[in-house]
């Protein structure tokens, strides 16, 4: 039996590559799938978590984060659509003009 | 879950994820990304989380990555160039991942006392992760974050129709 | 443990042994069958010494040789990884949804009670979804990866259209699993076994006709057939999303097509007209409602559900090809609208009146 903690260590790793991916990739929609792997190892340590304490509410926690992810990203590609109308472009270091 | 089968599945999944930020073309971020959301179904499902792995291969695997999919057809996204620019900026964000994620893996190495609660080797009550027993906490522990949810998609659906809809000039 | 992991090898033998085999013969049934609807002869050329078999040889023998004999050409500027991946990919997700498929009762061997299901989840439905989800994949892929622009437009349509169809599919489930009160397929099939008034098997069309339409409308629309078959339409876009597949990975994708035809008749059949039931046969025989009965061993009754589950998805097979060769090819815009104005605020209807009615007969 693999003890939790081992769950918890793949779930920190897959948020730390997606925190990575958020940091050193520019295109705009990797940066949203990198948003989406951080979410996703939120995920696995609440199943993690709720399979050790064999207590259901960490599932139906994971249940309101896709939820809330599903909206998040619908919206987000609509403004990415609508960003890119505009400027042609989805590199974030382009998209500079409030930038001071 | 035994060693056997779980080292195995987080090596495909922590590869799969560093394919989805090194991959130089969205389309192929995208679909590394479809295999680590499908092989985190399957990790649920290793967890007695049924309804949960369900429901990440319908919603995340089967409707937003098709959005981003969608998106990335219609833009017509061509392969990004390998930037120029900011190279100290990724070295030292690459570095502080590398170290966070040794970290990480400190309990492998060190492990400590045993976290309270059953565990992995207690029994699981037969309920456990079923469309029954989810649905019973929903509808009595969580109905109002359940109704709220209902509420915050409709305003997304809304906010994302506003948003995308080309300017009638 | 030996012994319970071949069970289930030879149930997934069994299962496939009928599903592959089936997807080919709905090839033979569709030629010949529309070259009946058309007053005419249809594919008679190929033959083996002289005996062309109404045709069988033509499609069962030459067209797959054909097909696996022919240069696999990937377009010049294409993606080849995503090529040859894109057929994989829509073939897979429609083969593994029969794992939750209950083609019988159970089948004693022995002292040993075999579910004749090769998964018994406890999420049963909600994995045949899943899967048709996945299914989008292999339609993105495939116009991505054709460089080639009407390709992207029959990908983009069709996966436009098959998330648009997964909605009313999804309710029409949705009613099935308020009407039997669970998810398990195997007990959904074994719940209309029951009889009404004493001599009516409650099969699932009597509780929901309603539902019954919305999933054969929606199921027909996920595969894409006609009348819903515009990203692949025939005379504008050659293919639509595979044109530009060659051999092998052309015969998969078309396989694919006959696969997913066979799951909808089978999710059909099983969730609205009893599975594996025959009417009167229980566990031991037939019993009529006049109080005659017929015993039965358990195999010969085995064999009769198996028997019957074959006959129903092979008349709903027979029925979606009807269909193609009647109606005419949705508009794009006629076939968005039935889904999203028509078929959703049906299925939301259905929903709540079956909520409403099990909530009164409480």
């Amino acid at each position: 039996m693999v003890p939790v903690t081992y769950y918890i260590a793949l779930s920190v790793i897959l948020f730390v590559i997606g925190a990575v991916g958020f940091l050193i990739r520019r295109n705009l929609i990797v940066m949203f799938m990198s948003i989406e792997l951080m979410l996703n190892a939120a995920n696995l340590a609440f199943v993690a978590f709720s399979r050790q304490q064999l207590a259901m509410d960490g599932q139906v926690i994971v249940f309101f984060v896709m939820t809330v992810a599903a909206a998040e990203v619908a919206v987000g590609l609509a403004i990415i659509i609508a960003l890119f109308r505009h400027r042609e472009t989805l590199n974030a270091d382009e998209i500079r003009i409030l930038r001071w | 879950m035994s060693p056997l089968t779980f080292f195995p599945l987080a090596a495909l999944i922590v590869a799969c994820a560093l394919g989805v930020i090194l991959n130089l073309h969205p389309i192929r971020s995208a679909l590394c990304l479809a295999m680590t959301l499908f092989l985190m179904a399957v990790m649920f499902v290793f967890l007695d989380a049924h309804l949960v792995a369900a429901l990440q291969v319908i919603v995340y695997a089967g409707a937003i990555l098709v959005l981003f999919l969608f998106v990335i057809m219609l833009l017509n996204l061509e392969a990004d160039l390998p930037q120029k620019r900011r190279r100290v900026l990724t070295m030292a964000a690459s570095a502080i991942g590398v170290v966070f994620a040794l970290l990480s893996l400190r309990p492998l190495f060190f492990p400590g006392g045993a976290l309270p609660g059953p565990g992995f080797d207690a029994a699981v009550p037969a309920e456990f992760g079923t469309a029954t027993g989810i649905g019973e906490l929903l509808f009595t522990r969580y109905v109002l974050p359940f109704e709220i949810t209902g509420v915050l998609l409709l305003v997304a659906v809304l906010g994302a129709v506003v948003l995308a809809k080309k300017k009638l000039v | 443990m030996l012994v319970e992991i071949l069970i289930i090898l030879i149930k997934v033998l069994a299962v496939l042994g009928m599903v592959m085999p089936m997807a080919g013969l709905l090839g033979w049934i569709e030629r010949k069958g529309s070259a009946l609807i058309h007053d005419r002869i249809g594919a008679n050329r190929a033959s083996i010494f002289g005996f062309a078999g109404a045709g069988l040889v033509n499609t069962l023998m030459a067209d797959p040789l054909k097909f696996a004999t022919k240069e696999d050409v990937i377009p010049r500027g294409a993606d080849r990884l995503l090529h040859t991946l894109a057929p994989c990919v829509n073939l897979f997700p429609v083969l593994v949804a029969f794992a939750v498929l209950p083609f019988g009762d159970v089948l004693l061997v022995g002292d040993r009670e075999i579910n004749l299901q090769i998964a018994p989840l406890g999420i049963g439905v909600m994995y045949v979804l899943a899967m048709m989800s996945l299914g989008v994949y292999g339609v993105v892929l495939g116009g991505w990866a054709s460089n080639n622009r009407w390709s992207l437009l029959g990908g983009i349509r069709g996966s436009a259209q098959m998330i648009s169809y997964e909605l009313p599919m999804g309710l029409a489930v949705v009613a099935m699993i308020l009407t039997y009160g669970t998810l398990d397929l195997q007990e959904m099939a074994r719940a209309q076994g029951q009889l009404l008034w004493g001599w009516l098997p409650a099969w699932g069309i009597l509780y929901q006709p309603l539902a019954f339409l919305i999933f054969l409308v929606a199921g027909i629309a996920e595969s894409k057939r006609i009348p819903f078959d515009l990203p692949e339409s025939e005379a504008e876009l050659i293919s639509g999303y595979f044109t530009e597949y060659s051999g092998m990975k052309h015969l998969m994708f078309f396989m694919t097509d006959f696969v997913e035809v066979v799951i909808v008749s089978a999710l059909v059949a099983t969730l609205f007209f009893g599975g594996w039931q025959v009417p009167y046969l229980f566990a031991s025989g037939f019993v009529f409602p006049g109080g005659a009965t017929i015993d039965l061993p358990n195999l010969v009754v085995v064999l009769l559900q198996m028997a019957s589950f074959t006959f129903k998805i092979i008349f709903f097979c027979w029925f979606q090809i009807m269909i193609r060769w009647t109606i005419p090819r949705f508009r794009y815009d006629q076939l968005m609208h039935l889904g999203w104005l028509g078929l959703l605020p049906l299925g939301f209807v259905n929903i709540v009146a079956t909520a409403i009615i099990i909530m009164v007969r409480q």
